[in-house]
């Protein structure tokens, strides 16, 4: 608790956060605080229902109960893309790129918020179109070239490899900008030199893009070795929070992975 | 030479059917809705410009404007009054499906009350005069209608390739969950569809009323099949594939014809229908969508 209370500036509430689905209390009153250029990972058993907060925060559930504050700022009700262009950025467990469109284009659709142009402008050709494409073209090839994707630009993304889908789904969560970046099991389906080579990235995206990091990882290594701070979720509560040296020596998070009486 | 004129004449027939079938495409393509009222847009069009062309006397460049404007506004008031809420609540394909029979028939509907039921006239919408090109003599219509498709079609492609609603319009169509969550409007999106594939009705009102002048409140359904078929044809959701089908089905259509089978012209349009459902159900150029297991 100490180490989190120097990272004063907290970006992402959640209060009290809880969603019903029929009868099932998918997500149970579960509550933490994301601050600035902080790393913080959200575990669990599969199940625990960690997707289904991520789905809170983006907007794609509305909570029974609950608030949720970006910047301190309520953004309970708000529509999906409202919430993205506020700055919470997200990828997901099974790749969702646009799988047909190339990857320069999957980048630049996620810019689309920044640009003003009408569409008469686009079809015309108005200085307006040249000027704002070309800027954002600009921008979306420095992104690629972060992640090593720039001699790929021109290619579909469904012909990546898949490594760089993952890399290319992060690339184009940080188009738009975000105070927080969501990463829904980024390391899921990577060899261990693509595991390491993916904490790398995660590091260089955080001093590079000065974002805050909230990631759903199954590889314990992975979560141990670069989060500051863990929730461990079990069937939609909160079992254990603190630094990873504290929940790996919880008995609580033993029992929930290992099983117990 | 009379072989390569019924060509000709079946691209020009095709190219209204391409304008007509690009409406539901993109429509699918982004919703996964077949919006059977699309053909009467086509209806609402050819009123638009009998209206302002006959009845107010304006000159033909105002009334296209008119009857592309119209329709646009007409196609985004249905999807806002009839659609949005089925399509927010995830609503079964079924339900948008009569819904979109339901509009249909109040459009035919509506127009009759308005207008009556007999055909009205509406002639000489394009200058027609004979244009010679090489041995052949094409009319002046004909070939409107083809260049003015082309036009658009361009148009099209560097709309939804080149800009930003097009970027949306194309991750929407892909993966519209993705597309939110990557801050694009899925609202703003659907409408701008709606009114892009109505205004390409409303063109292909104009140039299918400069070549069949007379018009009636149902003059929206026979058509609007067949583009839907057309569509079907090319890859339900392909913006080429649209296109493509088009022109195959009024080329179709035109040598059917020539070759003296005029009263079974419909029977081969719908039979075409019938094998791409058999043989290739994607269409042309659809994609193969595999379910995940």
């Amino acid at each position: 608790m100490a180490e989190s209370e120097k990272k004063s500036v907290p970006v992402l509430e959640a209060e009290n956060l809880s969603i019903v689905f029929g009868g099932l209390h998918a997500v149970d009153d579960v509550h933490f605080t994301l601050h600035e250029n902080q790393i913080m990972g959200l575990i669990g058993p599969n199940g625990a229902g960690k997707t289904t907060v991520f789905n809170l925060l983006t907007g794609v559930y509305t909570p029974t109960t609950g608030q949720i504050k970006l910047d301190g700022k309520s953004i309970l009700g708000k529509k999906t893309y409202q919430i993205t262009k506020m700055g919470v950025a997200r990828t997901f467990q099974n790749i969702r790129l646009f799988k047909d469109m190339s990857v320069l284009d999957n980048v630049r659709v996620a810019m689309n918020q920044k640009m003003n142009y009408s569409a008469l402008a686009g079809i015309l050709g108005l200085p307006s179109y040249w000027r704002e494409e070309a800027a954002v073209e600009e921008k979306a090839m420095d992104l690629l070239r972060v992640f090593h994707l720039e001699g790929h630009a021109q290619d579909r993304a469904k012909n990546l490899p898949y490594g760089q889908q993952r890399k290319l789904e992060i690339a184009r969560a940080l188009a738009g900008d975000p105070k927080v970046l969501l990463l829904d099991e980024p390391a899921a389906g990577m060899n261990p030199t693509e595991t390491a080579e993916l904490m790398e990235t995660i590091e260089l995206i955080r001093s590079r893009f000065h974002v805050a990091i909230l990631l759903i990882e199954h590889d314990m290594s992975f979560v141990m070795g670069i989060c500051e701070h863990l929730v461990v979720l079990d069937y939609g509560r909160i079992i254990a929070s603190g630094t990873p040296e504290e929940v790996r020596t919880n008995p609580k998070v033993i029992t929930a992975y290992l099983g117990g009486e | 030479m009379e072989f390569l004129t019924q060509i000709i004449n079946g691209l020009s027939q095709g190219s209204i059917f391409a304008l007509v079938a690009l409406g539901y495409s993109m429509v699918y393509g982004i919703t996964q809705l077949i919006n059977f009222a699309h053909g009467d847009i086509i209806m609402v069009g050819a009123y638009a410009t009998y209206v302002m062309l006959i009845l107010a006397g304006t000159p033909l460049w105002a009334a296209i404007l008119a009857a592309v404007l119209f329709c646009a506004i007409v196609g985004v008031v249905i999807e806002q009054v009839a659609y949005q809420r089925l399509l927010n609540k995830n609503a079964p394909h079924i339900s948008l499906l009569i819904t979109a029979i339901g509009v249909s028939m109040l459009l035919q509907n509506l127009f009759q009350l308005i207008f009556k039921s007999d055909a009205k006239s509406v002639s000489n919408v394009l200058p027609s005069f004979p244009v010679p090109i090489g041995p052949l003599e094409i009319s002046s219509v004909t070939l409107i209608t083809i260049a003015t498709s082309v036009v658009i079609m361009i148009l099209l492609q560097l709309l939804v390739k080149k800009t930003r609603i097009g970027k949306a319009m194309r991750a929407t169509s892909e993966d519209a969950g993705a597309a939110k969550l990557m801050g694009v409007s899925s609202r703003n999106t659907i409408a701008f569809t709606f009114a892009v594939g109505s205004g390409l009705a409303a063109v292909g009102a104009v140039l299918y009323v400069g070549a069949y002048p007379s018009i009636t409140p149902y003059m929206g359904s026979l058509l609007g099949l067949k583009a839907f078929v057309a569509a079907v044809l090319g890859g339900i959701g392909s913006i080429p594939g649209a296109m493509i089908g088009g022109l195959l089905i009024g080329v179709a259509e035109s040598l059917t014809k020539a070759v003296g089978l005029s009263q079974i012209t419909d029977a081969v349009v719908f039979g075409i229908l019938i094998l791409v459902l058999l043989v290739k159900p994607t269409g042309l150029l659809g994609k193969n969508i595999k379910e995940k297991v």
